[in-house]
């Protein structure tokens, strides 16, 4: 996706959006960002107005349920310069969704605009917009990671080497390939519920792979994967789990930067 | 062809239990999709880039001037000799090449493939006006002995094991058993070449128009193609309107990238470029050259919001990436095109309501367009048309209900909270590891474990935090 004119986002305040999925049901990865960011002397706000971007609406063709909720996050974000989140389906939504959703509305398509070259997600926050990739953090034992390639971040933001990046840099850590990376995991959102034995046609293809995968960790970058992957491990009875890469490379910080998680 | 794409839910669900068909997919799509990847980028992943960019460029500039470049086509394919009728619908294709089949006295009718007649139901009219018609494409040829319907627009029985395809063979046609693929072949190729020598009239599809030198352009595979559209004393070819490209160059440019897509080779094995019937001093060719130009519902989707989707030129890239194809192959999709492109086609072509499931058949992966020669965005169109079935009120009352009553609830973030809360106190009821019996997530607890609500949220977290520090900062 081009985003002509994309500020820099160096040196600036970061605004969270956490969204729904993390802040009800995954908050160790919110707590995981937050902390990474810290670490980095990035100062982190949480503006708590914030709700939904609309994304589970406006992919199953609710779009008139989904719009007052992208209004929403565009009178909640617009004078932020850096909205920051930890998905990047969520980040898709608002970068390439919301400029579409409000295209005959001019106002509207104007703080769209703004806002989608103002937002990033998290993995290219830190390696595209602050130009770091090792976070110097260290891991207390070896530890070896493959990513699942989320497809929105991977098709529509073209993420994919900044996650591999930053766990690279990662003292103690090792990123090895997990085979079709890059197929999808079959959750789709509506999909998934619409069409449940299609999706888990492709779920089991995504678990054969990361069960035959070396690495007992794999991370990606939108818990929605996770979600969707992690249920059907469970429910197989396997050991392993998906993990947010926010929450891998929060492992390594140092000791004292990481208390603080929430109540489960 | 009628519309089976309401069942696709149920259609699905067979496909997955059926274990040959599952194997036969999963083995030609990752195969094709391999080559195509290999032929694309074979130069290097700019160049690859950069043609497909340029095809698309190509297409567009062709879609924008349509109606400018059909009657350039027109004109030039009339003065090279060509006659040139139009079509609105199926049942005027199918009187068209009735009334040429009766003016030439035509009795049998070889076949090239081509997929807008099976979006006509061509064979079953000729074949009910009493017209011998045979398919020699060899994929067509084994579909047609089956009396089924082809699976995939480039290679139509791939949902066919060889095993199978042999067995219809023998039985059908006496073929000598055989476990030797080339050697079916060759057994076909002598029961088809009787047919090539004495057919009255031969049909084919279009890949394109030129439109600035009226030339019909063919790529085939098989030499059938040849036979069909140079043997017979006339030849017919039906083409979608949209078909058109308006120069030499950009024909060129999407000549490469057609093969390369749909089968990955840098070139097919025949490219025909056909400038009229057979002229005076030629030795060989047809008699009589009829190019029919077929609407088809196509002039509908022009101009609209889905236009984009008639820059297709029917490389069957999408279907070999898509997993959702993958998994079902392409009969579950219930009319002429499968996969990815499929899903916007027919609900566009034939029925929204009717097609409803299909728009819906998709994660959204963004696969299809990350293949498509010519960059042509399903996942937007797959969405648009989701947006157009729920205005038109052709989604479940329930799922309308529930959108409701989330979006109410989303935009409050208390209300939302409270939501949450009174869900997580509803979830210790729920047992792990089994199937809910009922209600929307029935089929997702089938395979998968629910996540559990968080007994605190991101944002009681941060809310905390933020008081822990503003005691610390207390003096
Ligand atoms: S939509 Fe694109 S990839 Fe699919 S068949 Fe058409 S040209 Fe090929």
């Amino acid at each position: 996706m081009d985003l002509p004119e994309r500020p820099s986002p160096v040196g600036q305040p970061v605004a969270l959006f956490v969204t729904c999925l993390v802040d009800y049901l995954f908050p160790s990865t919110g707590v995981a960002a937050v902390r990474l960011l810290e670490h980095l002397g990035v100062t982190v706000r949480f503006p708590a107005a914030q709700a939904c971007c609309g994304q589970p609406g406006y992919n199953g063709g609710y779009q008139h349920e989904a719009q007052p909720l992208a209004e929403r996050f565009l009178d909640v974000f617009y004078d932020i310069p850096v909205i920051v989140s930890p998905s990047g389906s969520c980040t898709t939504m608002i970068r390439q969704e919301y400029p579409r959703l409000f295209a005959n509305d001019p106002p509207r398509l104007e703080q769209a605009q703004a806002i989608a070259a103002r937002t990033w997600e998290l993995t290219e926050y830190l390696v595209d917009g602050l130009g770091v990739t090792n976070l110097g953090l260290r891991l207390d034992a070896p530890q070896t990671f493959a990513v699942h390639d989320s497809c929105h971040g991977l098709r529509y933001l073209g993420l994919g080497r900044q996650a591999r990046a930053l766990l690279t840099a990662v003292e103690n850590a090792t990123v090895v390939p997990l085979e079709d990376a890059d197929e999808c995991c079959g959750f789709g959102g509506l999909f998934s519920v619409k069409m449940p034995d299609l999706s888990a046609a492709l779920l089991r293809k995504k678990i054969g792979h990361i069960r035959a995968c070396e690495a007992p960790t794999i991370v990606t970058g939108d818990v929605s994967c996770m979600m969707h992957i992690n249920g059907g491990l469970a429910r197989e009875g396997a050991s392993r789990r998906v993990r947010h890469i926010a929450e891998a490379l929060a492992d390594g910080l140092p000791e004292r930067e990481r208390d603080g998680q929430p109540r489960r | 062809m009628d519309s089976h794409a309401a069942e696709f839910v149920v259609a699905a669900r067979r496909a997955l239990a059926d274990t040959p068909l599952q194997a036969a997919v999963k083995r030609a799509t990752d195969t094709a999709a391999r080559k195509r990847d290999l032929a694309m980028f074979a130069a290097g992943r700019d160049y690859g880039e950069a043609l497909r960019q340029q095809s698309a460029a190509a297409r567009h500039r062709a879609l924008s001037q349509l109606p400018d470049l059909l009657e350039q086509a027109e004109a030039r394919l009339t003065a090279n000799g060509a006659t040139v009728l139009w079509a609105v619908d199926a049942a005027e294709v199918c009187q068209h090449v009735q009334t040429i089949a009766a003016q030439h006295g035509v009795r049998r009718v070889t076949k090239a493939k081509s997929m807008i007649s099976e979006e006509v139901g061509l064979n079953d009219a000729l074949i009910a006006a009493g017209i011998e018609t045979l398919e020699t494409d060899l994929g067509e040829f084994i579909i047609q002995l089956a009396g089924e319907a082809p699976s995939h627009i480039v290679t139509p029985v791939i949902h066919k094991s060889k095993e199978a395809i042999r067995d219809l063979l023998v039985e059908r046609l006496d073929m000598p058993p055989t476990d030797d693929a080339g050697t079916m072949a060759r057994f076909a190729r002598e029961h088809l070449r009787a047919a090539f020598l004495s057919a009255d009239m031969g049909i084919s599809g279009g890949n394109f128009i030129i439109a600035e030198t009226g030339t019909l352009c063919l790529v085939t595979n098989e030499g059938n193609g040849r036979m069909v559209t140079t043997l017979p004393p006339v030849h017919v070819a039906l083409v979608g309107i949209e078909k058109v490209v308006a120069t030499l160059e950009d024909y060129a440019l999407l000549t490469q990238v057609l093969p390369r897509s749909a089968t990955g080779q840098a070139l097919a094995v025949y490219t025909h470029m056909i400038n009229g019937p057979r002229r005076p001093d030629e030795i060989d060719g047809p008699e009589a050259l009829y190019i029919i130009l077929v609407d088809n519902g196509r002039s509908a989707i022009y101009g609209t919001d889905y236009a984009e989707v008639l820059g297709c030129i029917r490389c069957g890239a999408c279907m070999n990436a898509c997993p959702i194809y993958e998994a079902t192959g392409g009969h579950a999709y219930g009319w002429v095109y499968p996969g990815p492109v499929g899903a916007v086609l027919t609900p566009l072509l034939t029925d929204l309501q009717e097609a409803s499931p299909l728009p819906y058949a998709s994660t959204l992966c963004g696969k299809c367009k990350e293949v498509c020669p010519v960059d042509i965005d399903l996942p937007r169109m797959l969405l648009d048309l989701r947006r157009d079935l729920v205005n038109a009120g052709h989604t479940p009352w329930l799922w309308a209900a529930g959108m409701r009553g989330w979006s109410l609830a989303a935009r409050s973030p208390r209300l939302f909270d409270a939501a949450a809360h009174a869900a997580r106190i509803g979830q210790r009821a729920l047992p792990d590891g089994r199937k809910l019996p009922l209600g929307p997530l029935g089929g997702w607890t089938a395979s998968r474990e629910l996540p559990r609500i968080a007994a605190q949220p991101f944002r009681a977290w941060w809310a905390a935090q933020e008081k822990a520090q503003s005691h610390d900062d207390e003096p």
